[in-house]
């Protein structure tokens, strides 16, 4: 089943306290070329019938994101898409 | 005749309990709304209580909004119906657009809980008209996601309009912007407060009577507005 995925992401100008611990935990794995992380949210709707990209923009518009310190992006994703356990 | 304040309970609220309670021992008659119905009863006032509504899923007060009781109290709302929105009350009253802004999580991540004091900008609402501009208070502060937000414009139209009513004295405990801790709508019947003055209402259980003022005064507003 074709699902729509939606991305909901902070505001650039939202400060991200979550993404910053994360930034902040990275040296002590060893890691020290990292600028910034900033975290968000994944959302997949899957509809009874067809993915109806309208209907999901209005779906993340009322209730998925918040305007005021969020954006958020729509795309359908096609069902081939199989995790790739590497 | 006495005034009939209600206390909306959603799944997850925790602080309906003492909002009754403090209304009580302000002199009203506290008034139990639930979530799923759309009715609001007759009541004079609103309060929105604390807690963590639908788990706080999704973002804080984010699923709340859409509950059958808050289609009703927007609408009363915006036709002058005080509400006060204390803590979650305050993050729904944000997601409802009654209110500006967002509340989001504390800058340090951290809870906090603890006796805040707080400044009173603004006594010219219908929840604060018995405090002085300029009066310190101190009542309890519990919150994880307490941190107000909004553009510029927004918190500049907001001083300018002398709609922030309260902000944190002595050590901001979530990183508000400008230090807010609460915010009116235009008409000054909407306030959403992020510390809890129904926490502040008897000396057995609370840092202070100060929280107490914010209940006298809806009372007092109720009793100066012609039915």
């Amino acid at each position: 089943m074709p699902r729509v995925v939606v991305d909901v992401m902070l505001k650039p100008e939202i400060l991200d306290p979550q993404g910053q611990a994360v930034a902040n935990a990275l040296p002590r794995l060893g890691v020290s070329d990292v600028a910034s992380v900033r975290i968000g949210r994944r959302i997949e709707i899957e509809f009874t019938g067809e993915p109806d990209l309208d209907r999901a923009r209005e779906i993340a518009d009322k209730l998925l994101a918040n305007p005021v310190i969020e954006d958020f992006t729509v795309r359908v994703e096609a069902d081939e898409t199989v995790d790739a356990h590497s | 005749m006495t005034a009939r304040v209600g206390v909306v309970t959603f799944p997850g609220s925790l602080d309906d309990g003492d909002a009754a309670r403090a209304v009580r021992i302000a002199g009203a008659e506290p008034v139990r709304l639930w979530h799923g119905d759309p009715e609001l009863h007759g009541v004079d006032a609103v309060v929105l209580p604390g807690g963590f509504s639908y788990g706080d899923y999704l973002r804080c007060g984010a699923i709340a909004r859409f509950a059958p009781v808050m289609e009703t109290l927007v609408d009363a709302a915006r036709g002058g119906l005080p509400v006060l929105g204390i803590c979650n009350g305050f993050q729904i009253l944000c997601e409802a657009h009654l209110l500006p802004g967002a509340l989001t999580r504390n800058q340090h991540l951290h809870f906090r809980n603890r006796d805040q004091v707080l400044r009173v900008e603004s006594a010219g609402t219908a929840w604060t008209n018995t405090f002085q501009p300029g009066q310190e208070i101190l009542i309890p502060v519990k919150n994880g996601e307490g941190c107000y937000v909004a553009d510029t414009a927004t918190l500049d139209e907001l001083e300018a309009d002398g709609r922030v009513v309260a902000r944190y004295v002595g050590g901001n405990p979530n990183g508000s912007q400008r230090d807010i801790a609460a915010i009116t709508n235009a008409a000054g019947n909407v306030v959403g407060i992020m510390p809890h003055p129904e926490h502040a209402v008897e000396a057995l259980t609370g840092p202070s009577l100060d929280g107490l003022g914010f209940f006298t005064s809806v009372l007092k507003h109720l009793v100066g507005t012609p039915a």
